[in-house]
Parts: C-alpha cells; structure tokens; sequence
C-alpha cells in the first residue's frame, strides 16, 4: 500500500490527502450540490410516495447515455433528457393519494420497460462500444471536472428555485389534494412540475452515484429524517444534513479504500436508515406511555348555539 | 363540559360581514353529467346568509356531487350556480371545504398544525423568508389563527402529532379547523359526522352550528343521518332518484315526499323524543337502476 493514501487515525492529515488531488476536491464539491439538491426534492419525494416514480427516472439514465453515445452528444445531456422525457410521459398520471395504492404504478412501469428497451436498442445501433457502462450504472469520483460542477450548481440552484416557487402549494397538493384543489391551487399542474424537477435531481444525482445508487442520496436521507420528525422545516434541514454526512463519508472512505464510491455511498446510506428506524423504534417505545396520558378525550362543547 | 369557551379562543375581531350582498349559495335548474350519466337534474337550492342547512339522500344520490359543483368542482350540464354573489371558482378564498372520508393512513407523516396550516398559507407561492416587520407580524397572526381554531374544535391535545397516527374521529376534527381557518363565509361540509360516535356526533353538530352562529358563516352539509342535526337544522334538502325536494325538516322529511321521491312506499315516523326514522328507504343501486332505464 506504500504510495496510495492511506486513512491514519489524524483527521487532519487524511482531510489534507483527500484535498491534495484537484479531481478529489471537484469531487467533494459535486457530491456536496448533489447530496443537498437530492435531500429535499427526496423529501418531498418520499412524502408524495413516489420512489417507484424516482427509480424510473433513474433508470432512464442508460437510454439517456446510450442514446447521446449514438448521437454523439454530451452524456450529461442525454440524461436530462431521457429524465425530462420520462417525467413527462408519467406526467399528469402519477397522482399521489394519502390512502390506498396507486393504479399508475402501471403506467410508470410501463414507461420505465420502454426506457430500458430503448437504451438497449440504441446500444445495439452503436458500432462502437460504449465506454464506462460500469460507470454509468454505478457511479465514479474520478473525472468529475470544474466544468462538471458549475453546470451540476446551475442545475441545482434551477431546481431548488423551482422547488421553493411550489413549495408550499406542492405540500398542500400532496397531503390533502381535494382541498388544496377546492382552495384553487392547480394540482395537476403541481404533479408534472413536480415529476420534471425530480428528474432533474436525479439525472444531476446519478452522475455522481450512477444510476442504479440514486436513491442512496434520494430516499435514505429524507426517509430518516421522516422517521425522526414529522415538522416539514426541522425534516428538511435533517434530510440535507443527512445527504451531506454520507456523501462525505462516503467520498472519503472511498478514497482510502479499494472499493468504488458508490458501494460506501450506499452503504453508509443503508446504516443510517437503519440506525435511524431502530433508534426510533426504541425511543418510541418509552414515549408511548407519555402519549395515552396526554391524549385524553374530547371535552364536550355544549350545544348553547341551537337557536 | 366548556359551556363558554375562554374569549381567547374566539377572535376578538366581530364575525365577518357578508362581503357581497345575496344569497350564500344559489343554485338553479342546475343538472350535471358524470361519465355520460345524468346524476340529478333540476335542482334548485338557495342557503341564506349565515343558514344552516343539509343534503340528505340516499348513498349515490349525488350529494357529494352536488358539493362539488358548488365549489366550481365539477362542470354543469345545464343551470347556473352562484356562491357568495360569485361565479363558484371565483369565491373560493371566502369557502371552507371538508370532502368525505379522507383517512390519512398511518403514514402520513406531518402534524395537524401544518395541515391546518396549510388551509390558510398552502395556495402561497414562494416561501416564507421576509424578515419585514409585516411579514413577521403576518406570521405570528396566522399561527395565532391556527392556534385559535385548533381551540375551537378541542384539538389542542393532539394537534401536534403526526395525522396518520390519529384516530378518525380526532383527524375529522382537525380537518373540520383546516376547513375554518380561513374565516371562509361558507362552510361546505361532506359528511362531517362520518365516523364520529353518538356523542361526538351530537357535539360535533353543537359545535358547528356555535361557528355558524358565532362566526356568521352559512354551512352547509351533507349528512346520512339526520337526527344529531335536528336541533339545529333551518332547513334540509333532501335528493334522491335525480331530483331534489328542499324546505324545512318537517315538511321534507314527510311519507308523502319521499315516497313520491323514491317512487316507492316510505314511511316516515317519529319517535317519542322527536327522533326521524325513515323505514323502506331503497338502497342505491335500485336507484341507479332508475337512471340506467332512462334513454339518453
Ligand atoms: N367521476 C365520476 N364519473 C362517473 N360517475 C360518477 C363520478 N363520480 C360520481 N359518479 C356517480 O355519480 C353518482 C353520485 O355520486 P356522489 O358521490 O355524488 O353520491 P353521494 O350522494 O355523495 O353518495 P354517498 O352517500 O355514497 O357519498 C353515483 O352514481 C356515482 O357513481
Ligand atoms: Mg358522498
């Protein structure tokens, strides 16, 4: 191992190795734009239970490169594209509802086959062999470049200013739709403004942690801080600091280790929801007690109003 | 028992006034089409300026979509609606609406207070960042606003936890605040007793008619039963078969009207204390059966 970096137990030594490599710190800088622009469009993405939404958008990442590799365009490209082209055709379908499953599951299984057989198809039309499939599907640190983070900002900052344009009407649609639409708020509109600023989230996402390890910073992050409080501000800046703990980690771990970024990313992902569920699990066993003596019954109003 | 509630509760501000003059709601020769289905024709209806009214009618009569179409909801094969002196989409700021049977599952997770919350600030777009001395003072009233209604329906105890992990009763009460906070002058209510026992049934209702009296807003609600509301009902209209008969209890709630209704033998009869019971009411399909028959 003489040469490679190797993790010590001084902290400020292996911070120093890791920021030695400019490619190390264009990494560290878009897995940090990344990491926050994923924890709150997961958020609202999890509360809305549309990961099956998500994961198709994911997938769309393979269409998406195999198709710029035919075409001879840029690969990031291709996949906002493929994303934006799949939110749109899930669309007005994927109405969230607070009870009972969703029918257009169907639907969005369905454009996620016509995804993955379109990737397939333009594979096959390529003459040449499309390089860094691994990659693709799995993620890498290495080759992220200046340019690569200042549009991954642009992006990011387009998509959070969207996000917070719709914030509030966006929650309102989601948890109590009938209202929110007999209160004038457009929530069809809301549906596919949502889907498109989630595939712009995950289409930045999956370029740093492939398109298979996506909902490591999707899903894991806002599913805990869910799990942890049910106040939307509070849950949000957990989310983010969660999406930023296990990117760090996971970069840095990578770094040191001979094993990709995307298996610690991941990895580090799954222990925190799981640490999380189970501290919650166990706390809540000790609060039960607290709650049945705070509940109580109704106090009856009496009817001193019936004219 | 809180006969009075403390005077913090209630605003201090008078109950407010009717901003434009007219009717509540009006409804004329109005008949809506659902999926090529003709689900009531020619109903006429008008609700007073601070009325208390209900819809009843047999399950499929098309109450709810009687709601809906009131709140510019659904569109209107034929007839006018207007609420508030308004088209319906245009007075919706001034409306509260409950829809029916909305269970959050034990999932859902956000509190009562932001759901209550967003009946007041959810159609907002943008956030809430202005550190202005008015923008401050705006957010301080509403969380006042939400605080007060959240007393007003005696939800104070649990409106801090998580929806999903109320019981359906406690949810109907929080959502009955959401439907308030925004001091609308109209309530439309679908079935704010569903899923309520006896006595919450009966206090519910009390509670209602207190806001419409206490508040001067004019609601209106679709019940199955219409006994808790007796006391405290002006008026009923009662739909079935497609039509709509509407007038005070006693002259609605008759054999000869609904069994004329229902084309159909009905009894109506009255118990010692003043109770309804309806007996050889028809269950809906045959209803729709009605419908089916009829060429289109
Ligand atoms: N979107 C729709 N498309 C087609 N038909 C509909 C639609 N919504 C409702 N209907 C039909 O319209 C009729 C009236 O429905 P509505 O929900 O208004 O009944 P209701 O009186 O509220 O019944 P309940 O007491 O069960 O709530 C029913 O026959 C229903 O099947
Ligand atoms: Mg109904």
């Amino acid at each position: 191992m003489t040469g490679n970096p190797s993790l010590s137990l001084d902290l400020v030594s292996d911070v120093r190795q890791l920021v030695a490599f400019p490619f190390m710190v264009n990494a560290l800088e878009a897995g940090t734009i990344v990491a926050v622009l994923a924890a709150i469009v997961g958020w609202y993405m999890v509360l809305r239970r549309q990961s099956f939404a998500g994961h198709t958008l994911a997938v769309m990442a393979f269409p998406g490169a195999a198709g710029a590799a035919l075409a001879g365009l840029p690969t990031a490209l291709g996949y906002y594209v493929a994303c934006g082209a799949a939110a749109l055709a899930m669309g007005g379908r994927s109405r969230p509802t607070m009870r009972g499953y969703r029918t257009e599951t169907a639907t969005i299984g369905t454009v996620q086959t016509v995804g993955l057989a379109a990737g397939y198809l333009f594979l096959s039309l390529n003459t040449e062999v499309l390089s860094g499939f691994e990659t693709l599907l799995f993620g890498t640190f290495l080759g992220v470049t200046q340019n690569h983070v200042l549009v991954l900002l642009a992006v990011a900052v387009v998509a959070l200013a969207a996000l917070a344009l719709v914030a509030r009407p966006l929650l309102f649609a989601t948890l109590d739709r009938d209202v929110a639409e007999a209160s004038g708020v457009p929530a069809g509109a809301l549906d596919v403004g949502f889907l498109l600023i989630l595939s712009v989230a995950v289409a930045a996402t999956s370029q740093v942690t492939g398109a298979l390890l996506v909902f490591a910073l999707l899903v894991a992050p806002p599913a805990a801080a869910q799990a942890i409080t049910v106040r939307p501000l509070p849950g949000l800046v957990l989310s983010v600091a969660f999406g930023l703990v296990i990117v760090w980690l996971g970069l840095g771990v990578a770094y040191f280790s001979p094993y990709p970024v995307g298996f610690w990313t991941t990895a580090f992902a799954f222990g925190l929801y799981v640490v999380v569920r189970v501290g919650v699990f166990v706390g809540r066993g000790g609060a039960r007690a607290a709650w049945t003596t705070r509940r109580g019954g109704w106090v009856v109003a009496s009817p001193r109003a019936g004219s | 028992m809180n006969d009075a509630l403390p005077a913090t509760t209630f605003p201090a501000a008078a109950p407010p006034r009717p901003a434009t003059p007219g009717p509540a709601v009006s409804v004329s020769q109005v008949a809506v089409r659902l999926g090529g289905k003709e689900v009531f024709t020619g109903v006429e209806l008008t609700v007073g300026r601070g009325e208390f009214l209900a819809v009843l009618g047999p399950n499929g009569a098309g109450k709810s979509t009687l709601m809906k179409a009131i709140l510019g909801l659904v569109p209107l094969a034929a007839g006018t609606i207007s609420v508030l002196g308004r088209p319906p989409t245009q007075s919706r700021p001034s409306v509260g609406y409950l829809p029916q049977r909305r269970g959050f599952d034990g999932g859902t997770r956000v509190r009562g207070v932001d759901l209550v919350r967003l009946g007041l600030d959810g159609t907002r777009w943008g956030i809430p960042v202005g550190i202005s001395n008015p923008a401050r003072e705006r957010r301080r009233a509403e969380r006042r606003r939400v605080r007060e209604v959240i007393e007003l329906v005696d939800a104070a105890a649990y409106a801090h936890r998580a929806i999903g992990e109320l019981s359906g009763g406690e949810q109907q009460r929080l959502l009955i605040a959401q439907a308030l906070v925004r001091r609308p002058e109209l309530l439309i209510l679908d079935e704010p007793l569903d899923g309520l026992d006896l006595p919450n049934q009966a206090t519910v209702a009390a509670l209602l008619r207190r806001i419409c009296v206490e508040e001067g807003v004019s609601v209106l609600l679709v019940a199955h039963d219409v006994n808790p509301l007796l006391p405290y009902l002006d008026r009923v209209i009662y739909l079935a078969a497609g039509r709509a008969v509407a007038g005070r209890v006693k002259e609605v709630i008759t054999t000869r009207n609904l069994s004329s209704l229902y084309g159909s033998p009905i009894e109506v009869l009255r118990t010692g204390d003043g109770r309804m019971v309806v007996i050889g009411q028809p269950e809906a399909p045959h209803v729709h059966s009605h419908r089916h028959e009829r060429p289109d």
